[in-house]
């Protein structure tokens, strides 16, 4: 499966598609960006006249690319429109804002990926290369 | 085994992951982890990797699925246990 076959499964449209590009992906983790486009709708009340991503935003983009890509890929043929995908746990760390228009790379590392839950600890960095955030984040990806 | 004493390591392991203290201070063997503990689907993975860990057992798609209360659990790591050491 080619990375860019694994963004057209992803189960997300616009607004809430939140993967530009996968740079990299094996069984073992995956690595992908997105850059926050500035008219995306919740800059214009997160916050008043300050737009900062909110860290809900930050998670799922952490999520979508280190967990649903990568389960994607790890399911391989057996992901198909029956797949039952959501998310059960998340524990982040937030240390830096990300402002609209930056570039995102996020950096997965797979814990387990047993009896259809997916574990991953990943980071999210700036263009800069500065972490912004770090957690582990799970999953349920079933396919029935 | 014992049975008290593996009880008693399997209370140690669900703890972190229940919903429910009044049925985890009352646990016995019929003790179920998703009804009565209120382990949700996906912590009772780690559970299971828990268990996996603690007693140096794979646990298969077969076992897990029968895991559902603390009696289903020892019977399971006994039977992984004896399998090991045969």
């Amino acid at each position: 499966m080619t990375n860019q076959e694994i963004i057209s499964k992803l189960p997300y449209s616009k607004p809430f598609l939140f993967v530009d590009e996968i740079v990299q992906i094996d069984e073992n983790g995956v690595e992908g960006n997105y850059t926050f486009d500035e008219s995306l709708d919740f800059y214009k009340g997160h916050f008043k006249d300050y737009p900062v991503t909110p860290g809900v935003i930050l998670t799922e983009v952490m999520a979508q690319i280190g967990l649903v890509c990568l389960g994607i890929f790890l399911l391989n043929d057996t992901f198909n429109r029956n797949t039952s995908i959501a998310l059960t746990s998340t524990e982040i760390e937030f240390l830096k804002p990300v402002f609209p228009k930056e570039k995102v790379t996020v950096i997965s590392k797979k814990i387990y990926f047993r009896f259809g839950k997916l574990k991953c600890k990943i980071i999210m960095k700036n263009e800069k290369g500065e972490e912004v955030c770090t957690g582990i984040i799970a999953g349920m990806i079933i396919s029935k | 085994m014992n049975k008290e004493q593996t009880i008693e390591e399997l209370k140690n392991i669900v703890k972190p992951y229940i919903q429910n203290q009044e049925a985890f201070d009352g646990l016995t063997e019929d003790t179920d982890f998703i009804n009565d503990l209120k382990i949700n689907s996906a912590n009772l993975v780690d559970v299971i990797l828990d268990i996996e860990e603690k007693y140096d057992i794979v646990i298969d798609n077969e076992a897990m699925e029968r895991m559902v209360n603390v009696k289903a659990a020892m019977e399971i790591i006994e039977t992984k246990l004896s399998e090991k050491n045969s």
